[in-house]
């Protein structure tokens, strides 16, 4: 698993990469109420605003970490958004992107790089 | 932790905003409120004198309070805005008045400029308010202070040096209790140890009072909106209106008995979007026709709904619940409703 600032984390699966929020950033966040997926098969930047969460104190959004094609969205989470706060590194994924070479996942921290950004 | 009118304030214990919430809709909850005005109102000629200079500071019946009882009130402006909403309570021999923490510094000033001749507006800076709200706040109450069992919705009472008022912000039954500051920590704690009670931040505070339908100063009234404007005419007695025995008499009569008689020309009503993204406050409101109508002043999501709710100011045409609006959220117009309020049937002990 590789992690962003933004405190989403990546998975590899295949040619694509899975992409979540951190149990530390759903704890920030309380309780998730609203949750607006991106389309499917479309192409995004890395720094693009592609979702939208929303809890019971505010909105964020989250970023796409990388360059590619969104081709799977989690839509579970759009009918029961607590399962970002019940289970956020396993069923509450939010999209799968396709990406051209997974090289660029090298950038981002590993667990203890992570586990030292947030103290 | 966030500052809130000049106070640091938590958004929420540990429990989250989403649990403390249902908390106090089902047990109860423990919110510090200190932060709000107390000012006592001492009557330099008898309380009739106070009472008549307080009306003509609001379209309210004060000279009508019986003793022992509270009251919703609102000042009002020239041009009939509303300058606060606070609670007052007639206790014998004086009043006792508790205002919004946000306008402590316009409404103590704004007292003593009205009142001064007829009263001493004396705050209220060593004592701490204490808010205990839900079906079980009864119960827990009656351990550290028996006789506030017999209580009813807006009873006020004294015992010992605390000072109970059956009354709150949430919808709920339940009790706002000021104390001697040295006092606060460890009653506070009391209650905190019985396992009926929770801590409650304020985003339980304010997803309680919306949906409640009550109104929060400064964002669903405020200067601009009358208290007819704003639906708060039950807050309007009989007495202080067009051929009520006090009629008239406080700041912007002409705007707020024409609106009685007319209806206002924009109204506050509740809002249920129809999906379930929330529509927070300053979210545009718009006919189906994409005429602007409004915006948002208060919004999120409701726990004990289960759903976002609003509440917005609208065009009085726009106003019946059932009507079909559309609220812009982040660049999309999204289908929302009109509802009646409060959201959550209210469940004061009458």
């Amino acid at each position: 698993m590789k992690y962003t600032k933004e405190h989403e984390w990546l998975r590899v699966e295949g040619d694509l990469v899975v992409v979540g929020i951190t149990e530390h950033a759903a704890t920030q966040l309380g309780d998730v109420v609203f949750v607006e997926l991106p389309d499917t098969d479309s192409m995004v930047s890395a720094g693009d605003e592609v979702c939208v969460i929303e809890s019971v104190k505010a909105a964020s959004d989250i970023l796409a970490p990388v360059d590619g094609e969104i081709v799977e969205v989690n839509e579970k989470l759009t009918d029961n958004p607590g399962l970002v706060n019940e289970d956020p590194t396993g069923a509450a994924w939010f999209f799968k992107i396709k990406v051209v070479d997974l090289s660029v996942l090298d950038e981002f921290m590993d667990e203890d790089e992570y586990a030292e950004l947030i103290g | 932790m966030v500052p809130f009118a000049g106070y640091d304030m938590p958004v929420q214990y540990a429990a989250g905003v989403m649990k403390e919430h249902l908390h106090t809709r089902t047990a109860a909850g423990l919110f510090d409120v200190s932060h709000m005005g107390q000012v006592i109102l001492r009557p330099r000629a008898g309380m009739a004198a106070l009472a008549a200079a307080f009306e003509a500071m609001m379209p309210v019946d004060v000279a009508g309070l019986a003793e022992g009882r509270q009251r919703y009130g609102l000042f009002t402006s020239e041009s009939g805005g509303i300058l606060d909403d606070l609670m007052f309570a007639n206790r014998g021999d004086h009043l006792f008045v508790v205002v919004n923490a946000a306008r402590k510094g316009h409404d103590i000033p704004h007292m003593a400029a009205h009142l001064g001749a007829v009263a001493e507006v004396v705050p209220v800076t060593d004592r701490a308010l204490l808010a205990l709200q839900g079906p079980q706040a009864e119960a827990v109450l009656a351990r550290l202070v028996p006789e506030t069992a017999a209580m009813r919705f807006m009873d006020v009472g004294i015992f010992g040096d605390i000072w109970v008022s059956r009354s709150g912000y949430t919808g709920e039954d339940g009790f706002e209790i000021s104390l001697p500051q040295a006092r606060a920590e460890a009653f506070a704690r009391e209650l905190l140890a019985m396992p009926e009670v929770l801590p409650i931040g304020l985003g339980a505070r304010d997803s309680l009072r919306l949906e409640a339908g009550l109104c929060l100063y400064g964002h669903d009234i405020d200067e601009t909106t009358s208290p007819v404007e704003a639906g708060l005419t039950w807050a309007i007695q009989k007495v202080r209106r067009a051929g009520g025995a006090r009629e008239g008499g406080f700041p912007g009569t002409t705007r707020i008995l024409r609106e009685l008689a007319e209806g206002p020309e924009r109204c506050r009503v509740g809002l249920r979007p129809d999906g379930r993204a929330p529509m927070r406050e300053g979210t545009d409101l718009f006919a189906p026709d994409d005429t602007p109508l409004g915006t948002v002043t208060s919004g999120g999501f409701g726990p004990s709904v289960e759903a976002p709710v609003a509440m917005g100011y609208v065009p009085r045409a726009f106003s019946a619940p059932g009507t079909a609006l559309l609220g812009e959220v982040r660049g999309k117009k999204l289908p929302v409703t009109v509802a009646a309020l409060p959201f959550h049937p209210t469940t004061y002990k009458r």
